[in-house]
């Protein structure tokens, strides 16, 4: 980790980025429906300026030497030995995740204008996409932990929001009420992992952790390791924090794009790449890393080749693609930047096919059943066409996006060399054939074949301002892989985060590697062009099918292991608890004020009114205590 | 002079006094019975003063038939305006005040 300088000129103020959607959330929800006429304009231009002022200072760090700067704004807290300052950190790292969320966050924003043209909450809309925008700026270019966890609340809440954009809809109320629920596990060991920080080296910020973060113990350091990484699972849906991510397509199709494909849900990689520092001096915590990356990149895999909403396909396919790029920063060193550059076309190319999905159901009366579409490349050319170089990206098509950076995550996992180091390439490389099967059947079943319309619906290209961002977004499908891999590697410009890049050992030569996830990646397609192009595609998903192919539509049974292992033995606790506190504690109490009251009634009963016994009583008190007088004096 | 014979008439005094206190139900007659044990009391003040030659004994028992007197007063005044209202001296008639 380079030392930071102080930000001088533009840098000093790189704040805006993060402060100009901050106000355009602000006046979009302040304002009310005074602001409804225009808002989705501020809303979009906020996040354009947001954009251009990013390159500009991407440009600017350039000169900077060591490319890093640290821009400092107030004391955030200070009370007894904790001192956070708040402030930002520009580096490479932090840049070029700015540059991918602005510059996505802009095009979204463009295609949103068309694409929520007749919702009656545009409005809220925009603004809840600013307030995303400014709370994932904050979480990626923040110079603590501290301030990284605000940001990273802030998309959570952000993400619950739109989820529930129609929150008139139960589904997708649960599911953004999901969605939070199992973020807040994760962040859970984002906190803890903050707290033993401060505890143990008195600081959270970046270059505070980092310097010291050698003194600790091993056992120390695998702790904050594993926590952190509960935190990125639950953010970026990672198993066993998966299942929310699914789920979360009920929120509008531009939501889907932005927030659960390409920006927040790779929070989690930010996370374990800007944290390489504890990671390096962690060999434990790190070997969880890549398990839990290959075990997602093979469940989503699975799990989308068999469901037939197109938007959950999509968002299975997110998850197994993240999966990637956990499987890569695990690896260390030989694979930040591979993930990273995964990060950055993934962006592209699974938000184009995000945005294509809701152009396809914009067509479609919002239908998202594949099963109801087919033959649809005639009707929708542009949309086809953007879909399609996506389509490409996303399985590794030679030369396209994901070809050049999904080798490269393969290589730096056969680079181990040795047994793991073949079985994580084993994995990565099925993943592709899978992620070749379950796209080419959903192309298959949404664009070609006979059409299986419901009646009524007439199939339209969509207007200009949603194609538009769509082209752009599929120009980086084609060229951004190459760009990032191959022309100006990536490696070089994240050099002063990561170090030099090692000499790849390419235990495996690089073409060899290439050509086999090709073939892999034909067979998938050819694969899925025997089960489904061939023959007719039924509009009712068969009910007799075999127990692997019902596994999968049930996502691997993750939320019946969810419900029964997390939320019955919950429920079951909370009802035990609620008993104890009703019988136990309000029991305690209520029995003794019953008890109290009780007696003193049945003290009160001996009142009853006859003179002659209470003038028994008065002798017989008499007697009594003269008896006592007397034996006291006699005795 | 021998105290014991008007201690113990005294003592007898008192005894029927309290046993017509407790058993009997007109509130004349447990009137009269209250002043009986009074006179009983006043009866012992005496004696004991007698013996020891002191006039404190005296001074007490005229204090208490002048509070007798006053009892007396406010005494029947209750019992007559009980007899008033409910057309009975019995003292377990007038049981209205219980829990």
């Amino acid at each position: 980790m380079s030392e930071a300088l102080p930000a001088e000129g533009l840098l000093g103020w790189s704040w805006l980025l993060i402060a100009l959607p901050l106000a355009g959330a602000a006046v979009l929800l302040l304002g009310g429906r005074r602001t409804d006429r225009w808002g989705h304009l501020l809303g979009t231009a906020t996040v354009v300026g947001a954009f251009l002022l990013a390159v500009l200072c991407a440009v600017q760090l350039t000169d900077v030497e060591e490319r890093s700067v640290d821009v400092d704004l107030f004391t955030f807290i200070s009370t007894g030995e904790l001192d956070v300052r708040a402030g930002l950190l520009y580096d490479p790292l932090s840049a070029l995740f700015a540059l991918l969320i602005t510059g996505v966050g802009a095009l979204i924003h463009v295609y949103s204008i068309g694409y929520m043209a007749h919702d009656p909450g545009r409005r809220r809309f925009f603004a809840y996409l600013n307030l995303f925008v400014a709370a994932m700026l904050l979480l990626v270019l923040g110079n603590s932990f501290v301030a990284l966890y605000v940001g990273w609340e802030g998309v959570g809440l952000a993400s619950y929001l739109l989820i529930a954009f129609w929150y008139t809809r139960p589904a997708a109320a649960t599911a953004a009420k999901k969605a939070f629920i199992m973020n807040r596990v994760g962040d859970v060991g984002l906190a803890l992992a903050i707290f033993i920080m401060f505890a143990q080296l008195g600081t959270t910020s970046y270059a505070g952790v980092f310097g010291a973060v050698g003194t600790l113990a091993g056992g120390t350091i695998t702790a904050i390791g594993l926590l952190l990484l509960l935190g990125a699972c639950g953010k970026s849906g990672q198993f066993p924090l998966q299942a929310w991510l699914p789920d979360a397509m009920e929120g509008p199709t531009p939501v889907s794009a932005l927030i659960h494909a390409a920006t927040m849900v790779t929070a989690g990689v930010y996370l374990i790449a800007r944290s390489a520092p504890i990671y390096d001096l962690t060999e434990t915590a790190r070997t969880v890393v890549l398990a839990v990356g290959a075990i997602t990149l093979l469940i989503g895999a699975i799990a989308g080749c068999a469901f037939d909403d197109i938007k959950k396909v999509l968002a299975y396919s997110t998850v197994s693609q993240i999966g990637y790029m956990f499987l890569a920063v695990g690896l260390g060193p030989a694979g930040y930047v591979a993930g990273l550059a995964h990060l950055l076309t993934h962006g592209f190319f699974k938000a184009g096919l995000f945005l294509g999905a809701g152009s396809v159901m914009h067509a479609m009366d919002d239908q998202v059943d594949m099963r109801r579409f087919g033959g649809l490349w005639k009707k929708l050319p542009i949309t086809f066409a953007t879909f399609g170089l996506g389509y490409l990206a996303l399985i590794g098509f030679p030369f396209l996006s994901g070809y050049f950076t999904k080798d490269a995550i393969i290589e730096a996992a056969l680079d181990r060399d040795d047994v793991w180091g073949w079985v994580l390439g084993g994995v990565a490389v099925l993943g592709a054939g899978l992620t070749a099967f379950y796209m080419t059947r959903l192309m298959l079943m949404t664009f070609f074949g006979r059409a299986r319309w419901r009646e009524g619906v007439h199939p339209h290209e969509s207007p200009s301002v949603m194609t538009a961002p769509m082209v752009v977004l599929a120009l980086g499908s084609i060229g951004a892989g190459f760009l990032l891999v191959e022309a100006f590697p990536l490696s070089d410009w994240l050099e002063p985060v990561f170090g030099e890049p090692e000499e790849a050992a390419h235990v495996v030569a690089p073409a060899t590697v290439g050509l086999v996830v090709t073939v892999v990646m034909l067979l998938g397609v050819l694969a899925a062009w025997l089960f489904v192009g061939r023959r007719e595609v039924p509009t009712e998903a068969p009910v007799r099918v075999s127990p692997v192919t019902r596994a999968a539509r049930n996502a691997l049974y993750a939320d019946t292991v969810n419900e029964s292992l997390v939320m019955r033995p919950g429920q079951w606790l909370t009802r035990a608890l609620v008993w104890v506190d009703n019988r136990g504690v309000d029991g305690a109490v209520n029995g003794l004020a019953a008890g109290l009251g009780g007696s003193s009634s049945r003290l009160g009963r001996t009142q009853t009114g006859f003179v002659r016994s209470y003038a028994l009583g008065m002798l017989g008190g008499a007697v009594l205590v003269a008896g006592a007088l007397l034996a006291v004096t006699s005795g | 002079m021998t105290p014991t014979y008007y201690l113990v008439l005294a003592a007898i005094l008192f005894t029927i006094g309290a046993v017509g206190v407790l058993v009997r139900r007109n509130a004349i007659v447990v009137f009269m019975c209250v002043e009986l044990m009074l006179n009983a009391v006043n009866l012992t003040l005496i004696t004991f003063a007698r013996t020891t030659g002191t006039i404190d004994g005296q001074i007490i028992a005229l204090f208490v038939m002048v509070v007798a007197a006053a009892e007396v007063v406010i005494g029947l005044a209750i019992i007559m305006s009980i007899y008033r209202t409910r057309r009975s001296a019995s003292v377990d008639d007038a049981n209205l005040l219980k829990y």
